[in-house]
Order: C-alpha cells, then sequence, then structure tokens
C-alpha cells in the first residue's frame, strides 16, 4: 500500500486516482478514412470527404486500427470482445464536422485487463502493486480550432478529424502522484512494445485525463474532478497533486467538491474549472446505424496473439532468469522498446564477435551499455536512437574486452575515440597500441625476468608476506608497458610463485 | 414516328440497340418534356439537358462502334436530388445545402452512369426525403400530373420522391432514381400510377446520398413496370466497400428471371393491414389482387404480423433519432448556407444557420430525434423502439416460413390534395401505414399499379418479399401488372 497522505489540519488524508488515456494508434490511415496521419502537416492537407463530413459520406472501418486496439488489449491481458459496436456521441463543436463522434460506449472493443507498476521505494511504492484497467475503446480524434489566425474569426484544421484513438480507462486503483506516474510509464512502454502507439507525449499522440478525488482513511470514495488532457507524466503527477490539495482545502473550509471538468495549467501546475456537471453536455449516445456491429474472428485474434513481441514484464524477467542481470539493469534495459532492442542487438553482436555464448556475455554487455554508454551520451546530449556507436560496433568493442585483446580501461579510451570519430573499435586499437598482451609465453619470459631481477622479494613473499604479489604484478605491467593482460599475469605469477 | 417519351427503359434500351432511334432523339425528346413542364409540375429542381445529351452522344458513338451499350444504354433518367452528382448541385431539397455542388458522384448514380444512363436533371423531393407529399421542399411543391375527374385541384405526387413518381407519370422521363426510409418510393409511386421497388437493405450504396435515416435508407428505381425497374435496379445495385452497411453479395439477373407464373409460390395476406375504417375502394383493390395472384398460380393464405400497429410508432422514433445525429453536420461551418449575424459567436451561427437554413418538417423531426436519444427518456423510447423493430421483423421472418411473399395496400387512400393534411402531421405520417412494416425489417418491397379510384387517381398494391428475393417480389408484382393492364395516364393539361 501507498504510504501517500496528504496532511490537512484535521488529519491525514488518502487520494484516489483513475486515468483515462487517449493513445492515438499507429496507423497510416484514419480510423474511418483513408487520410493520412502524419504529424505536423499543414492544415486542411489530410483530410477525406468523410472527415469534412460531406453530405453522403460514409464511415468503413480501417481494420489496422482495430488490430492495434485488439494487440493493445492482449498486451495488458484483458477480456477482448469478439462483438463490439460503435457509438455517436453527439455535440456540436467547429472542431467535429459530423457533429458527433464515433465512439464505442456502449460495447467496447476490449474489456478488463490490467498492468503491474513496479516497486519504488524511493517514489514511494514499496512493492510491485497491480493497476486494473477497466476498458479499451476506439474512437476518433477531433479537428483543431486555431484563435491566432484572424481578429475576429476562428479558423479550423482538420488533419486530426478521424484519427483512431484508444481510450485506456483504468481502475481508480492509484493513491499517490507516483502511482499514477509509473501507471502511465508503464502504459506508455507496453504501448510502444505493442507498437500500437508511439507514446509521443509532447506531439499529443498520448494525454490522459486525470480523475482525483480524496477522502479520510477508510471512509467513503469523495466526489471527483476531471482534470482534461494533460500530456506529461510530470504533469500528470503535478495537476493530481494540485488537485488533490485543492480538494482537501475546499472540504476542511467545510466546501463540498463539485464534480466537474477541470484544465491544468502547466505554466503554474495548477488546475482550473472548464464546467460543472450541470453544464454537461447530453451526448445522445447511440449506436452508429452506418456501421454493423464489429464480430472479431478466431483466426483474426490468433493473428493479432502471434504478433505481439516479448512484452516489458516477460523480457524482465528473463533478462534476470536466463542472462543473470540484476534486478536493476533488467528494468533499466526494458523501460523502453527501443533500448531493449538496443541491447538485444548489442548482445547477438558481442557473442558473434567473441563466439562466446549470449549469457557470458551478457552482464558486460549490461553493464556496459549503461554505465558506459548511456553516461558518455548523456555527455554529449545525445540519445541512443543518434548514437554514434552501433550496436554492432559496441558489439566489436565488446568482444575484444571479452577476448583479452585490450583492458577494461583501454576499452573506455576506445569509446571515447569511438563517439568522436565513428571508427571501428578494432581500427582504433591498432592506430592507438592499446592491445594488451595476453600471449603467456611473452608474459612468462617477462615474469621470469621480474622474479630473477626480484630474488630477494621472492624469497620473503614464499617466507609468507604474501602482499608483494601485488609488486610482481605492477613490475610486470611496468616491464609490459602496462599492455599485459591482467589475469593471464596473475595466474603465471600465482603457479611461478607456488 | 411514335413519341419517344411514351416508352420505358427496355424499349428505348432496345431501340437505341436496334437502331429505331438514336439516343439523343430520346434525350431531345425528354429534354422538351422537361422544359415545357418544370413550371406547371415543378419535378426538377435543377435540369441538365446537356448531360443527357452527353450520355446520349456517347451511347450512340459506342453503338456506331458496335461497343456494348450496358444496361441502361440510351436512357435518359430523372436523378433525385439526395444522390450527390459531380459539381451539379445537390440540395436535399433543402436552403441549406442551396448551391452546393459536390466534389463527388453517389455509387449508384455512377453505377447508372456506367451502365449508359444519362441524366435529365436533380428531381425535387420533400426536404431531406422526410415527407408524403412533397409538400416540404425548399424549391415548391412538386405537382402532381394527376387530376380527380371534373376538379382542378393540385394534387400530391407522394413523397419524399414525388418529382421521381411526378416525373415518370408525366413522361418527363421513363425512369428516376427514388428512395425509400419509410415509403418514399412505394407511396409515390402508387400516387402516380408508376412502379417502385424498394430493395433490400444494403443492395444499393448509400454512399453519397444525402443521409436521411441511415439504418433504413435504400435507394430504388421508379418506372413505368416491372421490367424497366428490373432493368434499373440491377444498374443500380452492387457491393460498395465504401458503405459498411453494403451487402457483398452478386447482383442477380433480375430483368433475365422475370417470370409471372407464380405457380407453387405461397402469397400471404396480412389480416392485422386490415384495419377498421379502410377506403372500401382500397379492400375491393387488395381482394382483387388476391385473385389475380391466384390466378398466376399462387396460393394465398391468411397471415399475421401481430406487431404491425406499432411499426409507425417505431418508425417515428428511430428515424427521427438518426436524422437528428445525421443532421447536425449542417452546421455553416464547411459548405451550404452560413448565416452569420453581426458579432454573432459560433453558437449564434450554428442557431442562425439552422434556424433559416432548415425547413419545419425538418426541423420536427430534429426535434422529436433529439428528444427521444435525450438522457432519461434514451431506453424509454429509443431502446423500445428498437426491441420493437426486431419484433418486426421477427413477425416477417416467421409469416415467411409459410409464405413467399406478402400482399399489401401500397396506401391507405389515394392521393390527396396538397395542403389538405399539411397542417396535421400525424394523418400525414398514417400514409405510411402500409410502407413502414417492411422498412423496418429491411425487406424488398414494391408498389404496382392496380387500378383507379372512383376519381379516377391510381391504386397501388404492395408486395413484400423475402430478404434478398427481390426476384419473387418482382416476379408477383410482374403477375399482378398482366393482370390489372394498367394502361390509364394523366391527361396532359401542364
Amino acid at each position: 500500500m501507498s504510504t501517500y497522505r496528504i496532511q490537512g489540519a484535521t488529519g491525514e488524508w488518502e487520494v484516489v486516482i483513475g486515468l483515462e488515456v487517449h493513445a492515438q494508434v499507429s496507423s497510416q490511415a484514419k480510423l474511418f478514412s483513408g487520410a493520412a496521419t502524419e504529424f505536423g502537416a499543414e492544415p486542411n492537407t489530410q483530410v477525406a470527404l468523410i472527415d469534412a463530413a460531406m453530405p453522403g459520406m460514409l464511415p468503413v472501418p480501417n481494420k489496422e486500427c482495430i488490430r492495434q486496439a485488439v494487440r493493445t488489449g492482449m498486451a495488458i491481458n484483458a477480456q477482448i470482445n469478439k462483438y463490439s459496436r460503435f457509438d455517436r456521441k453527439n455535440y456540436f463543436y467547429a472542431d467535429l464536422p459530423q457533429g458527433y463522434q464515433i465512439s464505442q460506449l456502449y460495447h467496447p472493443i476490449v474489456g478488463e485487463g490490467e498492468l503491474v507498476i513496479e516497486a519504488d521505494e524511493k517514489a514511494g511504492i514499496p512493492e510491485d502493486k497491480v493497476i486494473g484497467i477497466e476498458r479499451i475503446h476506439v474512437e476518433q480524434d477531433a479537428g483543431k480550432l486555431m484563435h491566432d489566425q484572424h481578429p475576429t474569426m476562428s479558423y479550423v484544421d482538420l488533419n486530426r478529424v478521424g484519427v483512431a484513438l484508444m481510450e485506456i480507462v483504468s481502475r481508480p486503483d492509484m493513491t499517490s502522484p507516483a502511482e499514477a506516474g509509473a501507471y502511465l510509464s508503464k502504459l506508455r512502454t507496453i504501448l510502444r512494445y505493442v507498437g500500437s502507439c508511439d507514446g509521443n507525449m509532447d506531439q499529443g499522440s498520448m494525454r490522459a485525463d486525470v480523475n482525483v478525488s480524496v477522502r479520510k482513511p477508510g471512509e467513503e470514495l469523495g466526489t471527483r474532478t476531471e482534470t482534461k488532457n494533460v500530456n506529461s507524466v510530470r504533469f500528470v503527477m503535478q495537476a493530481i497533486e494540485h488537485e488533490a490539495m485543492r480538494q482537501v482545502d475546499v472540504l476542511e473550509a467545510g466546501g463540498k467538491i463539485v464534480q466537474e471538468t477541470r484544465l491544468f495549467d502547466p505554466n503554474t501546475g495548477s488546475t482550473r474549472s472548464m464546467r460543472s456537471k450541470e453544464d454537461a453536455h447530453d451526448y445522445r449516445y447511440f449506436p452508429d446505424p452506418d456501421l454493423l456491429p464489429l464480430i472479431l474472428e478466431d483466426d483474426f485474434l490468433e493473428d493479432c496473439r502471434n504478433s505481439l513481441p516479448e512484452l516489458p514484464d516477460a523480457k524482465k524477467a528473463r533478462y534476470e532468469t536466463e542472462l543473470g542481470l540484476s534486478a536493476y539493469n533488467a528494468q533499466v534495459l526494458t523501460a523502453d522498446v527501443d533500448t531493449a532492442r538496443w541491447f538485444e542487438r548489442l548482445l547477438a553482436e558481442t557473442a558473434k564477435a567473441s563466439g562466446k555464448a549470449p549469457a557470458e556475455v551478457s552482464k558486460q554487455a549490461a553493464n556496459w551499455l549503461i554505465s558506459e554508454l548511456f553516461g558518455a551520451l548523456n555527455k554529449l546530449g545525445t540519445s541512443l536512437e543518434e548514437s554514434p556507436v552501433t550496436p554492432e560496433k559496441g558489439g566489436d568493442l565488446l568482444a575484444l574486452i571479452a577476448k583479452g585483446t585490450i583492458s577494461g580501461s583501454a576499452a573506455k579510451q576506445v569509446l571515447e575515440i569511438m563517439l568522436d570519430t565513428g571508427d571501428e573499435a578494432e581500427a582504433i586499437v591498432e592506430r592507438e597500441g592499446l592491445k594488451q598482451e595476453s600471449d603467456t609465453g611473452a608474459i612468462e619470459a617477462e615474469i621470469d625476468k621480474v622474479l630473477a631481477a626480484n630474488a630477494d622479494k621472492v624469497e620473503q613473499y614464499k617466507g609468507g608476506k604474501v602482499a608483494l604479489f601485488g609488486f610482481f604484478v605492477g613490475q610486470t605491467m611496468k616491464a609490459m608497458k602496462g599492455k599485459g593482460n591482467p589475469q593471464v599475469v596473475n595466474e603465471i605469477l600465482k603457479a611461478k610463485l607456488g | 414516328m411514335t413519341d419517344l417519351t411514351e416508352l420505358g427503359v427496355a424499349q428505348i434500351r432496345d431501340g437505341v440497340k436496334a437502331g429505331d432511334f438514336t439516343a439523343v432523339e430520346v434525350a431531345e425528346a425528354f429534354n422538351a418534356n422537361v422544359a415545357a413542364a418544370q413550371e406547371a409540375l415543378n419535378a426538377f429542381i435543377v435540369a441538365t439537358p446537356e448531360k443527357a445529351l452527353e450520355a446520349a452522344q456517347a451511347t450512340d458513338a459506342k453503338r456506331a462502334k458496335g461497343e456494348d451499350l450496358g444496361k441502361m444504354g440510351g436512357v435518359p433518367i430523372g436523378m433525385k436530388d439526395l444522390f450527390a452528382t459531380f459539381d451539379v448541385q445537390t440540395t436535399a431539397a433543402s436552403h441549406i445545402l442551396e448551391g452546393f455542388k459536390p466534389q463527388y458522384e453517389s455509387t449508384v448514380s455512377q453505377n447508372l452512369w456506367n451502365a449508359g444512363a444519362g441524366m435529365l436533371g436533380k428531381l425535387n423531393l420533400d426536404q431531406f426525403a422526410m415527407g408524403s407529399s412533397n409538400e416540404t421542399s425548399y424549391f415548391g411543391n412538386v405537382i402532381s400530373p394527376w387530376r380527380k375527374q371534373g376538379s382542378n385541384a393540385q394534387l400530391a405526387p407522394g413523397g419524399s420522391s414525388g418529382g421521381s413518381s411526378a416525373a415518370v407519370a408525366a413522361r418527363l422521363a421513363p425512369a428516376a432514381t427514388g428512395t425509400d426510409t419509410g415509403g418514399s418510393i412505394r407511396q409515390p409511386a402508387a400516387f402516380t400510377g408508376t412502379t417502385g421497388i424498394k430493395p433490400t437493405y444494403g443492395r444499393c450504396s448509400r454512399w453519397g446520398v444525402v443521409a436521411f435515416a441511415s439504418s433504413l435508407d435504400q435507394a430504388g428505381p421508379m418506372a413505368k413496370d416491372t421490367r424497366d425497374c428490373a432493368i434499373m435496379l440491377e444498374a443500380m445495385a452492387g457491393f460498395d466497400p465504401k458503405d459498411a452497411t453494403s451487402l457483398d453479395l452478386p447482383v442477380p439477373n433480375w430483368e433475365e428471371l422475370l417470370s409471372a407464373d407464380l405457380s407453387g409460390k405461397t402469397v400471404g395476406i396480412p389480416r392485422e393491414y386490415r384495419m377498421d375504417g379502410m377506403d372500401a375502394e382500397i379492400v375491393a383493390l387488395w381482394d382483387q389482387g388476391v385473385a389475380w395472384l391466384k390466378d398466376a398460380g399462387a396460393k394465398v393464405i391468411d397471415i399475421s404480423l401481430p406487431h404491425t400497429k406499432y411499426a409507425l410508432p417505431t418508425y417515428y422514433i428511430i428515424a427521427p433519432a438518426e436524422a437528428s445525429s445525421n443532421l447536425a453536420r449542417y452546421d455553416g461551418v464547411r459548405y451550404g448556407l452560413r448565416d452569420l449575424p453581426e458579432g454573432a459567436n459560433l453558437q449564434d451561427m450554428y442557431a442562425a444557420t439552422r434556424a433559416a437554413g432548415f425547413g419545419e418538417e425538418v426541423k420536427r423531426r430534429i426535434l422529436i430525434g433529439t428528444y427521444v436519444l435525450s438522457a432519461g427518456f434514451y431506453d424509454a423510447y429509443y431502446t423500445q423502439a428498437q426491441k420493437v423493430r426486431t419484433l418486426i421483423s421477427q413477425d416477417f421472418q416467421k409469416a415467411f416460413e409459410e409464405c413467399d411473399v406478402i400482399l399489401a395496400p401500397t396506401t391507405p387512400t389515394p392521393a390527396f390534395a396538397l395542403g389538405e393534411n399539411v397542417d396535421d402531421p400525424l394523418s400525414m405520417y398514417l400514409n405510411d401505414v402500409f410502407s413502414v412494416p417492411a422498412s423496418l425489417a429491411g425487406l424488398p418491397a414494391m408498389s404496382v399499379p392496380a387500378g383507379l379510384s372512383k376519381d379516377g387517381l391510381p391504386l397501388g398494391l404492395q408486395i413484400i418479399g423475402k430478404s434478398f428475393d427481390e426476384q419473387g417480389v418482382l416476379n408477383a408484382g410482374l403477375a399482378l401488372e398482366a393482370r390489372a393492364q394498367f394502361t390509364a395516364k394523366p391527361e396532359k393539361w401542364w
């Protein structure tokens, strides 16, 4: 249980949170039209006749959008409804050409599911927690009004009209801003794994309506408010924090919470009232008579299931059990699908280049990626996606370490040069003379010289002064100008000193 | 030389093909009739003589080259102004769409052009197809070419396809498209002595047809006789991937398979359609129809459609509900009429535009539809109506276990005078009492002219068939037609 509480004048308050996430389905075309969905196009250039609601135009469902919603449902272990239906949500607004949004109120395509948010002590999440998901339905997005183009008129851009959205509705299972943030992040992770939404919150591909209420521990649920269209994890957490505090203040001052829709202001981190329940639209939902019920065949469901990738929880577990990674490393590497893909290519390349099994080089690869490459990229202010070191080049570098060709410290040097020049690891090692000596004969010869030159110390060592071992290593390395493979040096020295 | 405008679809098609006359001669003859009748009958909102000629020239050119002329080669038709026609004003007879020229062509009209038909013009109708008398058009009433014996009173051509029925009856077009939501093909056909069939829901694509009530709207042909309807329906129908409710079935060769021999067929007579106080003439005609079908070899049985009396109230919940939503798009933002009072905000613009753009009947139905879908009323009205609709469909399914087609009157009365029902929407709605059940069940249904009233006005008989069995309906229609020998036509006064 979350220990998050708001300290009010009258005691502690609990917060109850539910999220409705709108996620734009990744597809070439809109939910019911063939128009493109690309972000940032010139206004009104991605508009089919039906998007503009020309007379007599009809919607035809885009199978790809349906497929993505089903796959998403499967990824959260949800009930997939083989029978679902589209309803019209009627209201007038200039960004809604049809005068109704096609949505799914009565029979959504996806029913009950869940996801797990990971324990995070620092964030006040003491253990893994299951968050229930009530439903996912698909619906059309609306257009965009532009109020800054003309002194007295508003312009409308219909590019987004009809773009497919998944509305993912959680249970009110979250009890702290951190849990809500973790839920949203995890949901985003899953969507990106599945490939059903790109998760670009700054482009509006994902946005959340945040339902918040407060109560005294153990009491009935309080009246909730809904803060609309919050578009980042941080803002969601801020909105909850602010809204919960505001509700506590209102209640403690003897007031009542009004069920209402609120807006979040990212500049102040606060919420303000948009409209109350009394002003709420009567949406007059009814089944869209232009569309038949959506019946999903078993073959289609099978295809959806077979097309699902390994999902983050399963991947994390596999990294821990099969690859022997720490829970922390496994978590870091699986938190985003692109990182996981990068890591898996790196691992494959490293194994191939070094001739070893993946499990033998997995820890090395994970550690290098997390502590070396991430740090270096961070310093360069770039991302893994734009990294000048590809998984192939990284694998070559790691194989050089695994084979003992270079030392760990030399590898750091090589990486820096790779990031700088984009050159291959092997070429850099050659050029810079960073190759370490692993030839036992050569090392043995050097060691023999060192031992002969320090016969007195050998005597002392054999007499029990074992701390001198380091001295012999140091002398050998010095004689080899630092290029002796320390592991081989150690082994031979140990054998010789008995 | 014969008057080409007396000819029907089959005769024109065959005559053009045989070289008895050219398609251009046909088009010119009908263009002339259209122009001459416009002032008196007001059947067309826009005449497009150049389109008719263009298509005719193309047909004649094809014939010269020995090419296939298509199912409707050389046949000019009237197009109900509910079908979007490329760059030709399409209004649904509403002020709110006045001047609107679609940059697309409806599937049904395109199918007809592809089959070699040409367009004489866009036909008047009840505004947004809402009406039974063609008195709700923004572009004025259509006047029926028919008159009662000894009277010059203007009669209703029926509705909503009143321009279509008047044009065919008055020889302004050999055939016309109609649409039928609750009887809008069959009732005007009955009122004007013409033949019209509403096929199974989904046979004709709704893509590009201005929507009234999506779950009911269905296009169909209106023509002089059954064969012409069969030909034109073949040209209009077909699966359309752009309409999610379109039937993915091949189009049968209805014309080729026409047969007036009903041996082995059973005709059901629904007892619930025999209502108290029914017009004696209508009852007599119905009985006559029974005799004719028996004569054609059919067995006739009584059947029961127990939920018939709920059909009209059910229809007047579902159709307005869908309409209230379908018509939300006419908001003055993107096309059509915009009324923007000085200093108006968005809400003001909506209110002013829709107040000015929609007629009274359209507003009445939007209000009814909005009401029945409102929170707190939805279950009592809309949900209940959907349940009853299912029961009505089940009535038909049960009946069709015992019979192949159903025979009933098309309308409870002959054509009424313009203005007679205009202040009484309920009695106007009653006109649809026999036609609405088949619409709710999505069944094919047809009206065939079968006789004249004592005042000399046409009366129609209706055949209702099983889903997808347009052939059964057409064949029964043909059998009636062969015996009714309906040759009456309005005396030309215009």
